[in-house]
This record gives structure tokens, C-alpha cells and sequence, in this order.
């Protein structure tokens, strides 16, 4: 159950990495500070309300990835596109970003883990043990967006111009798709994805400024995993990481079990660059 | 003057500034001095890499810290001579630098840096998982008496500021040189031609990975031993060394320096130490200028200080 809740939060966010590396072809490192930033909006909004936690809570999951998108869109605008999307300049200017944004969130938020209300307090009561009803709602919550996203990007005219763009920049543009806006849309979609995320999971744990490290190398590890270019690769890949993670941190010390899965993905990386389950690049 | 005169004369002319200062700095900008001396050393071997072989790493804080912990964990716990530390130290650091070369040099580009960062983090959990040797993030002093020790007949000092100024400053001389000689050389060109164009200088018929290999060797070799001195001159280990923040450093300073020259990295660390040092005096959040200065640098002003200065005025910098 807990490894099911980390495996849906985990897809949602890597998707949103997967999105924007696989359609602009550029690794986000501030990624994390997007579930970061859901997280911690999460917290203000519903701090806007305090007396009535279930629509703070729904107000929060509304307005938080509507800011953190706008706020990617403002990232996209100023530095991503003036640099061409070029790939190692951009990985050093998300660095950058990484560290303003958390930073900022340190100056305005406080350095002190704040705790959200789940919008829901019942527990569902098996007979031999209870489970919580938000995990319950996260999942799916979580599902529901997941095939959103799938649907989007399958069966919609935006997804179709995404993926003409994906598949090749210059022709696309030649045949009138707006680049630009959708690498925008494509930037901001990510982040919202992550702040998503990131608002579901803070009721399990607290908004903390150093939050977003942890789900951004998870994130990668899933990417590299699922394959750099398959969608499906990177769900696929959340869930067994997600559910794996609590299997294997029975039998090692969690900080083991971290060193192990780095430097195997890391070998991914290096021999299976399309991922494990991905087709050989043309 | 020609050239090769004036290059004499501007290195020539720093190290020796650096050696004067020593008698006119108050206490504290004494202390920052070496410092930045020794965090320069391992800039100038974080450029080797990126600024003349064209290599982008995200992972070199596990060669500083592999000198760091190489070095001190030695002389903490079975009292080895300090000289022998620091040759251990940097010896450590030259071998997994040469080891994960062989396997991150499969990779290119993008893949390259996040390769290089998973096996920086894998090593930065690794100092926290051995938790009971390195303390962890608490991290270890050396003691008064594991600094002190006679060498060539001299006894020396390392908690004596003078000593460990000089000391700082033969460590960043000889890396300055050592980079000075090794970009003039026949070397130094094959590994610049490598940046420009690999494709080119493979049909050359130079095989590019296996300068790449040296390369890196040799950046790690200079990393370790700026690690080794750290903590011989400053007396503290501890796992934030290893820590992502201390592989994104030596690229902020190098990038705000001069990517690709051999001052800018003095200049880039300098300029950033006393930066992050005033601004952690007024705010808790001071590493937001990291980031800042991150992305201006990337948008406006990508050759760096030295690297406009070259481009603009003084065609022969090396």
C-alpha cells in the first residue's frame, strides 16, 4: 500500500520530467523544486482557510500547479528559450534555477517543515488492518491523471502537435506549429505535473524547502530506467521503482539501498542508454 | 613583449602578488586567502576537464573529497605522516578518476553529466553510510600534534597561519604551472582540439578517448590533491564535501572565472568566496547568489571574466 502511493506520486512527477526532456529534448534539474513549490503552496493555500480544510485543500490542488506552471512559463521565457534549449547550457542554468527557487522558498517560507490536513480523515477498516483513506484518494487521484495525460497526448490536437514537435522540430515548425508555444506548454505541463504531485503527497509528509532533491533523483532514476524517450517506459518504471523501494529497503539500510540503485542506473546509463525497456535508437 | 613573455609575466606577476599579500592582510582575509588558494587548485583541475577537453562533469566533488578523506582518515586514525597523506590522498583520487573514466567515458554530453552526478551521489551516501569511520556529515578535526611534523629538515606547523598561507600558495603555484605547461604542450593541444572538434581529431588519427581518460585522470589527480590539502591545512572532513554542492562550485567558479583559461579559476573562486562570504553575513538564504550568478552567467556572460577579457583585449592568454 505505501509502496503503491510512492509508485503513483513517483509516475506523476517523472512523467512531467520524461515530458519536457522527451519533447525538448533538455533534462529539467529543477524539476524537483516544482513538487517542491506544489508542496509548499499547498501549505499556504490551505493556511488561507484554515476552518474549512477540505476546500483549502481542494483550492490548493486547483491554484498551486496553476502557479507553479505559471512560474515555469516565466523560466521558459526568460532563460530556457533565449539559451536555443541548448542542452548543457540549459542543465547549468536549471542548476541555477534550482537553487533560486529553493532559496527564495527558504527566504519567504522559514527553514521549518510545515504539516498540511488531509482533506479526509476516514479509514478504511479491513479486518485485519486499517488503511488510511487519503492513500486511497491520492491513488486515485493520481490514476485519473495519469490517463488524462495519456488521453492528451494520444488523442487530442495538442498532443499531436507535441508529438510533431517531438519527432522533428524543424519540420513541424515548417508546417506552421507554433514551436515555441508548445515548448512553453510542454514546460509548464511538467512542472504542473510535478506540483500535483506535490500537493497529494504533503498531507503524507510535511512541506520542507529541501524537499524536491529526493523526488528529483528518483525521478531520474526512473527516466534512465523507463527509457529517455518512452512514456510508457517511465510509468512502467515508477512502479516497479516505487514498489521495489520499500521491498528493498527491508533487507538494506535505506542509505544502501540508495547507493546500489545510483550506480546501477548510472550503468544503465552508460550500456542500455535507451533504458531497459526501450527500442534501440534509429 | 612577446607572447610567451607576457604570459611569463601575468602568472609570474600573480603568484608573487599572492605572496606579498601575506604581509599586508588582516588575520581574516588571511585565513579566506589560503583558502581560496587551495579551492582554486581544485578549480584549475575542474577546467582541465571542462575548459581544454570540452567535458562537463557533475560529479567532481567525489574527487575532492576522495583527497579529503584519502588524506585525513589516515592520519586520524593510524597517525601517517602528513606528507604521505597528501601524496595517498592525491594517488587515491588519480585511481578513481582513472576507474570511473573507463566507464563514464562511454557516455557523451548530457549523458555524461548526470553519469558523473549518480556516481558523485553514490560515493556522497557512501560517506554517510560508513558513518562510523567519516562521522558523517558532523565530520572529524585532526588533532594539533597530526599537523605538526618535520619535513627536509623543517618543522612544520600546519595550524601556523604562515606556514599554511605558504603552504596553500606552493599547492596552487604548482598546479598553475602545471596547467600553464600542460596547455602549451603537444598535450594540451590534442586535449583542445578534442573540445573543438572530436570528430575532426579522431579522423586525425588521435584516439580521442584515451586523451579524454588522461584528461581526467589528470583533473582528478589536481582535485584530490587540493582535497588532500584541505583538510591538512584546515584541519576538518565531513560528508558536505562530497555533497552535490562541492561538484556545482568548481563549475561556478570556472564559468565566472574564464572556462578555458588558466587565471580565471583563481579569479572565479575568489570573487565568488568573498560573494557567498558577504552574503551569508546578511541573509540565511545566501545561496540564492549561487543560483543567480549561475544563470546570468549561462544567459549574458559565457566566456567568463578572463574569457571576454581574452576575446576582447588580450588574444594571447592561455
Amino acid at each position: 500500500m505505501e509502496g503503491t502511493v510512492t509508485a503513483f506520486v513517483l509516475a506523476l512527477t517523472a512523467l512531467g520530467l520524461s515530458l519536457v526532456f522527451g519533447v525538448m529534448r533538455i533534462v529539467n534539474v529543477a524539476h524537483g523544486e516544482f513538487f517542491m513549490l506544489g508542496a509548499v503552496l499547498a501549505w499556504g493555500f490551505t493556511a488561507l482557510i484554515p476552518e474549512l480544510p477540505f476546500w483549502g485543500f481542494m483550492l490548493a490542488l486547483l491554484a498551486a500547479p496553476v502557479c507553479v506552471a505559471a512560474i515555469a512559463v516565466i523560466a521558459d521565457a526568460l532563460v530556457l528559450r533565449r539559451l536555443n534549449y541548448e542542452p548543457e547550457a540549459t542543465i547549468v542554468a536549471t542548476i541555477g534555477l534550482l537553487y533560486i527557487l529553493q532559496q527564495s522558498v527558504l527566504t519567504l517560507y522559514g527553514p521549518n517543515a510545515q504539516p498540511v490536513v488531509a482533506p479526509i480523515s476516514f479509514r478504511v477498516v479491513l479486518p485485519w488492518f486499517g488503511y488510511s483513506g487519503y492513500k486511497l484518494v491520492v491513488i486515485g487521484a493520481a490514476a485519473l491523471l495519469l490517463i488524462g495525460v495519456w488521453y492528451a497526448i494520444t488523442r487530442t490536437k495538442f498532443g499531436l502537435v507535441m508529438r510533431a514537435t517531438q519527432f522533428d522540430r524543424e519540420t513541424a515548425q515548417a508546417f506552421g506549429v507554433p514551436v515555441k508555444l508548445v515548448y512553453a506548454a510542454v514546460f509548464a505541463l511538467g512542472a504542473a505535473l510535478a506540483a500535483i504531485a506535490g500537493v497529494l503527497v504533503v498531507p503524507l509528509q510535511q512541506a520542507h524547502y529541501l524537499m524536491g532533491l529526493d523526488p528529483l533523483l528518483l525521478s531520474f532514476i526512473v527516466v534512465i530506467i523507463g527509457g529517455l524517450d518512452s512514456l510508457k517506459g517511465t510509468v512502467v518504471a515508477a512502479f516497479i521503482i516505487g514498489l521495489s523501494d520499500g521491498i528493498i529497503s527491508m533487507f538494506f539500510s535505506p542509505t544502501l539501498a540508495k547507493i546500489i540503485a545510483t550506480l546501477a542506473v548510472a550503468l544503465v546509463l552508460v550500456w542500455r542508454p535507451q533504458g531497459l525497456f526501450g527500442a534501440r535508437a534509429r | 613583449m612577446t607572447g610567451r613573455a607576457r604570459v611569463w609575466v601575468l602568472h609570474g606577476g600573480v603568484i608573487l602578488l599572492l605572496f606579498l599579500l601575506q604581509f599586508v592582510l588582516p588575520d581574516y582575509h588571511h585565513t579566506n586567502v589560503a583558502r581560496i588558494m587551495v579551492l582554486a587548485t581544485y578549480a584549475i583541475g575542474y577546467n582541465l576537464l571542462i575548459g581544454y577537453t570540452g567535458l562537463l562533469s557533475l560529479g567532481h566533488a567525489m574527487f575532492f573529497a576522495t583527497g579529503l578523506y584519502g588524506a585525513g582518515l589516515p592520519i586520524y586514525y593510524f597517525g601517517l605522516h602528513p606528507v604521505a597523506g597528501f601524496l595517498l590522498g592525491a594517488l587515491l583520487a588519480l585511481v578513481l578518476a582513472f576507474v570511473v573514466g573507463l566507464i563514464v567515458l562511454r557516455t557523451s554530453g548530457v549523458a555524461f553529466m548526470i553519469v558523473t552526478m549518480m556516481f558523485a551521489q553514490a560515493f556522497f551516501l557512501a560517506t554517510l553510510y560508513f558513518n562510523g569511520v567519516t562521522r558523517g556529515d558532523e565530520g572529524l578535526v585532526l588533532a594539533a600534534e597530526a599537523r605538526r611534523f618535520g619535513f627536509l629538515g623543517l618543522d612544520l606547523d600546519l595550524a601556523e597561519p604562515a606556514t599554511r598561507y605558504n603552504m596553500a600558495l606552493s599547492l596552487f603555484t604548482g598546479a598553475l604551472l602545471i596547467c600553464l605547461a600542460l596547455v602549451r604542450s603537444p598535450l594540451g593541444r590534442v586535449m583542445i582540439a578534442i573540445r573543438e572538434n572530436e570528430e575532426r581529431t579522431r579522423m586525425l588519427g588521435y584516439n580521442a578517448r584515451d586523451y579524454k581518460l588522461l584528461a581526467l585522470s589528470l583533473s582528478g589527480l589536481l582535485s584530490g590533491a587540493a582535497g588532500a590539502a584541505y583538510v591538512l591545512l584546515f584541519a576538518y572532513m565531513g560528508s558536505s564535501f562530497a555533497a552535490i554542492q562541492y561538484s556545482i562550485l568548481p563549475l561556478l567558479w570556472v564559468l565566472l572565472g574564464g572556462i578555458g583559461t588558466v587565471i580565471g579559476p583563481l579569479i572565479g573562486t575568489a570573487l565568488m568566496f568573498y560573494l557567498i562570504d558577504k552574503t551569508s553575513e546578511v541573509m540565511q538564504s545566501y545561496l540564492i547568489v549561487v543560483g543567480a550568478v549561475l544563470v546570468a552567467l549561462v544567459l549574458f556572460f559565457p566566456k567568463g571574466l578572463a574569457g571576454t577579457l581574452r576575446q576582447r583585449y588580450a588574444r594571447w592568454l592561455p
